[in-house]
């Protein structure tokens, strides 16, 4: 392993200042040390935030919705009743990840900031997996690849359960820096790399989550649905959030966001249009589905998550307006 | 010379009961010490440097930079310049250091030049593999002309992928070289006895200088029989460090290099009669494990079609060699052979479990005992009931099937020795140098003891773990308990013959009038004449009794062949492709059960390892690279708790079991999950998915192909 520094600063200025190039934030740990103990990540300066107070806490206040610190931990999320209350998309997207010890230790922030599962990513050769100037992962397995946004270079898929419901829900994220504090909406937080030198999100080296802002989802009915093989710990084939805007018993507007199907969240506008003004049933939500995955394309080997991720819409669509799955 | 049996079944306290393990609280407490727990003093850490190349030419090694690392005390090239490497992630050098880190950092710093050779992974493309060796075909019967006289005839293609052992502790060992001449070998072991040989061998040290010790294991699955080359290694290095070496396999060559089961793919026809009698079997398969191919499953599986051609192709493939995987080659003949038969099944419109009724009669001599279980099973699961023809499942998008299968094994007891002691202050103590895997061995010998002796089974005490003890068989093929439990019986039988005749005058009868019971050993025509077992023992005066007993060895304690039934409930989400299992019911004999919580527990373990089989666990090679994608226990999936459904398990004891003495159970239960809940898949959505694992996009491509959603 190689070696590194290690600080554990307890303001967020004093994190900020330490923070750079080459250096990494460890707040859950539960992506980071698996990363180097690959030696995929190989940082000179780990520094933990735990330490910092300014960073707890998950908060609510009538009106502006939910403030959640970047060390609140899954299950804290979890736990919170106004959560399970108004944000049933947040809690499914929890309940999926089962791991006892992921949900207590991880973050909901990290959540947002771990890197992708891509097995030829964390074999080390590269987020793009590019090898002798052609893709490992077209000519190779990607069963669970992208089928959305997959033009290239990145084929990879986002990995964050709670980046979709979020987007949907029209969160933002307070993001201090060397140059103070701005706040980011989640749905711009994300990107795709056009080359080996670009992350998957819009973070500096030296710049660091401290919040996430959740709006009031008064009178929005929203849910995540997840296609995953497994009960136990596994990732989902495909997933999508949904957050509606009722009137009446027609949708007024609807926002669908996809997970696990292309290397950034994906947001749906297709499958949006094609709720608005209707009633939601299981045809509607089935449609929507399909404009959801009208530009899907599949890799050699992942046609099926097109008929997941359209599924997923339907069926988080349905969760939402609470019909039957 | 006394008699060796069983006791009758009003006559057993101990065996046959639902008894917990007597290591279970070491165990739950994290107090049980296994291999990857051994630390000794000075102890150096060994980490190996795998090829990157599924295959490869090595040009060069060097080690300098790693050899010039603090901390580093040996660096050994295993295979060096000229060596053919011919799968991925096989070991080329190994590095002991005083830290695992400096030894992962020293093995990274090791450079090798390879000159990269075309490598072929997947053998189910038959047409682009480099070498096939077809085996002779085996013909009885007349099968072309029951084909040509069927009133049926159903086709099919099937294949299972290539899975691991991926046992929870890797392989691995800890040498230590108590003198220049004398090696201890901590190992994770399923052979104590049979590792003296291959360290002595390889060390060129008497096999009399070596001691190995495995107290505690967690599982082998039969891929850990061996020394294996990286043991050695560790030895030589802790020869040349004169220190301590430790060297466990990492997960990642854990699922690579240290055993799979192999593939087999089958195009099968088969024939029936007009009243749904099987006539004819016809089948090509193939499949591989690894460099030097596969042997072939036999097909048929237990029904012996009475016409029936059978053909095998090995072929050689760049991926880890194959070791003997729980019931080697059963469950891909078993998963070709009872899903060829469900589909003919289907063909017919005939419910399976008439099917498989109706042609009981050809698995022979265990037809009877098929028959008993299919209908008990049927009974528990309630298939005639629940089960409806193919595709009728429902309108909803979650179909429900029933699915079954049925399996074979030996299970003989293989040679043990056991040395038992009876102490003068009354504590009994069994010594054979075998194993416990996770199995149970420990619990089982310990209840024959006791039995034996009349005594609570927390009253006698079990070493086994040290090849200093009595030699035993390796624990392979479901032979262990066979083996432990005849060889203690009779070195307890002949310890209290001893006891017996010791205090048969005290008692006033002869010896053989005495019996060793409920702490007591009393007359037997009259009760209430006894001496407590303390008493008895404390007339032995300072030594102990010592008495040995052996199997193969006089009265019949075991036997082999055994026949068992599964049956899945599972349902399938169209959907999705998603399968999840419901339930499934295991009935299982496996003659005269000693601990009948052990043997549940084994066969429950099998469900479960089945089911990982059959709905999620498989090699992802990489076309690109040749290598294994799936290297961890992320992506390599083996199921949760919640993804196994409801397992029912029940053992066919009593009359036409018991008598027949001990038969071992390792194997038989894993044989047939695959087959069962491949069924079962089959029966609720209407189309066979043709591959395990049953996952998503191949249930979802079977649904678009045969249209049936």
């Amino acid at each position: 392993m190689n070696r590194f520094q290690y600080a554990s600063p307890v303001t967020k200025q004093s994190a900020v200042e330490l923070l750079g190039s080459g250096a990494v934030v460890l707040a859950g740990g539960t992506d980071l040390l698996s990363l180097m103990k690959a030696d995929v990540a190989t940082p000179d300066l780990v520094v933990n935030i735990k330490e910092i107070a300014e960073l707890k806490g998950l908060e609510h206040s009538e009106g502006s919705g939910m403030r959640i610190g970047a060390l609140v931990t899954i299950d804290e999320l979890l736990q919170d009743s106004r959560v399970q209350e108004e944000y049933p998309s947040l809690i499914q997207a929890a309940d999926g990840i089962r791991s006892a010890q992921i949900r207590s230790v991880g973050t909901v922030a990290g959540d947002l900031c771990q890197r992708p599962r891509c097995w030829y990513y964390r074999h080390g050769y590269g987020l793009l997996a590019m090898q002798n100037g052609a893709s490992m992962v077209v000519d190779g397995d990607n069963r669970y690849h992208a089928i959305l946004g997959n033009a290239g270079p990145a084929y990879f898929v986002n990995p964050s359960s709670f980046a979709p419901a979020l987007i949907a829900l029209g969160a933002s994220l307070k993001v201090s820096g060397p140059n103070g504090e701005k706040e980011i909406p989640v749905a711009d937080f994300f990107q795709t790399p056009q080359s080996e030198a670009e992350k998957e999100y819009k973070l500096s080296d030296s710049e660091i989550v401290t919040q996430i802002l959740v709006p009031a989802a008064a009178g929005k009915a929203n849910a995540t649905y997840e296609v995953r093989e497994r009960e136990a710990l596994d990732w989902p084939l495909a997933a999508a959030a949904v957050s509606l805007t009722m009137q009446g018993d027609q949708v007024e507007s609807a926002k669908v966001v996809l997970g696990h199907v292309a290397p950034v969240p994906w947001n749906s506008d297709e499958a949006a249009a094609a709720l608005k003004g209707k009633a939601v049933s299981a045809s509607v939500a089935d449609d929507a589905g399909k404009a959801a995955v009208q530009q899907a394309k599949a890799l050699s080997r992942n046609k099926f998550k097109i008929q997941l991720a359209r599924v997923a819409v339907k069926r988080a669509i349905l969760r939402a307006a609470g019909m039957e799955v | 010379m006394p008699e060796f049996n069983w006791p009758e079944s009003d006559r057993r306290w101990r065996i046959g009961k639902h008894r917990t393990r007597v290591d279970g609280p070491a165990k739950s407490s994290g107090a049980a010490e296994y291999t990857y727990d051994v630390k000794l003093f000075g102890m150096l850490y060994a980490k190996m440097l795998a090829c990157p190349h599924a295959r490869a030419r090595v040009t060069s090694v060097d080690t300098s930079a790693a050899e010039a690392m603090k901390g580093v005390h040996a660096v050994r090239v295993i295979q060096g310049p000229g060596t053919e490497i011919k799968w991925a992630a096989d070991d080329i050098a190994v590095v002991a250091a005083e830290t695992e880190e400096i030894a992962r950092d020293a093995v990274n710093a090791i450079k090798v030049d390879y000159e990269v050779l075309e490598h072929f992974v997947f053998e189910e493309d038959l047409d682009k593999a480099p070498e096939v060796n077809p085996a002779q075909e085996q013909t009885t019967g007349e099968p072309v002309q029951a084909f040509s006289s069927a009133k049926a005839q159903s086709e099919g293609y099937y294949g299972c992928r290539v899975v691991s052992h991926a046992c929870h502790e890797s392989h691995g060992h800890v040498a230590h070289w108590t003198d220049d001449e004398h090696l201890t070998v901590f190992s994770s072991t399923q052979a104590v006895t049979g590792l003296v040989g291959q360290f002595s061998e390889a060390l060129e040290i008497p096999a009399a200088n070596v001691r190995i010790i495995c107290q505690n294991m967690g599982g082998g699955f039969g891929s850990k029989f061996g020394a294996d080359r990286w043991g050695i290694e560790c030895a030589r290095l802790a020869r040349q460090t004169k220190r301590p070496v430790k060297l466990m396999l990492e997960r990642g060559p854990e699922l690579q290099i240290a055993g799979g089961r192999p593939s087999t793919f089958a195009r099968v026809k088969t024939a029936v009669d007009a009243d749904g009698n099987l006539t004819g079997w016809d089948s090509k398969s193939w499949g591989t494990g690894g460099p030097s191919g596969t042997g072939s499953p036999p097909l048929p599986y237990v029904f012996e079609v009475p016409n029936r051609k059978h053909q095998h192709s090995s072929v050689p493939a760049n991926i880890g060699p194959s070791r003997a995987w729980r019931a080697p080659n059963h469950p891909q003949a078993c998963f070709v052979t009872m899903t060829a038969l469900e589909d003919m099944a289907a063909k017919i419109e005939m419910d399976p479990l008439d099917f498989f009724l109706k042609n009981i009669s050809l698995t022979g001599v265990r037809a009877e005992t098929y028959a008993e279980e299919l209908k008990l099973g049927a009974q528990i699961m309630g298939w005639k009931r629940k089960w409806r023809p193919r595709g009728q499942s429902g309108d909803g998008p979650v179909k429900r099937g029933l699915g079954l299968s049925l399996h074979t094994w030996g299970g003989r007891g293989h040679q043990s020795n056991c040395e038992v002691l009876i102490h003068p202050d009354g504590s009994a103590e069994a010594r054979v140098a075998s194993q416990d895997l996770g199995t149970g061995t420990r619990t089982v010998i310990a209840t024959v003891l006791a039995e034996t002796f009349g005594l609570r089974v927390r009253d006698v005490t079990v070493r086994i773990g040290d090849s200093r003890f009595p030699a035993s068989g390796a624990s392979g093929g479901s032979t262990t308990v066979g083996g432990v439990s005849s060889s203690t019986r009779r070195g307890a039988i002949n310890a209290l013959e001893i006891l017996l005749q010791k205090v048969a005058p005290e008692l006033g009868v002869a010896p053989e009038e005495l019996e060793a019971v409920r702490g007591r050993i009393r007359v037997k025509a009259s009760p209430n004449r006894y001496l407590t077992w303390k008493q008895a023992t404390g007339q032995l005066g300072v030594n102990p009794i010592s008495a040995t007993g052996r199997n193969p060895g006089p009265g019949k304690l075991i036997d082999s062949g055994v026949g068992g039934i599964q049956m899945a409930d599972v349902s399938v989400d169209v959907e999705t492709g998603i399968v999840k299992m419901n339930k499934m019911v295991a009935i299982q004999d496996c003659g005269l059960i000693i601990d009948m919580l052990t043997a549940e527990s084994q066969v429950y373990g099998a469900l479960t390892m089945g089911i990982s089989y059959a709905l999620s666990e498989e090699r992802i090679m990489d076309p690109v690279t040749g290598r294994l994608l799936n290297d961890d226990m992320e992506f390599y999936k083996l199921p949760g708790i919640g993804d196994i459904g409801d397992l029912v398990v029940h053992m066919m004891t009593g009359p036409g079991y018991d008598e027949r003495g001990v038969i071992g159970l390792g194997e038989p239960p894993v044989i047939s999950p695959g087959a069962a809940i491949s069924n079962a898949v089959a029966n609720a959505i209407g189309v066979r998915v043709p591959y395990l694992p049953l996952t998503p996009d191949r249930v979802l491509e079977a649904l678009e192909k045969g249209g049936a959603a």
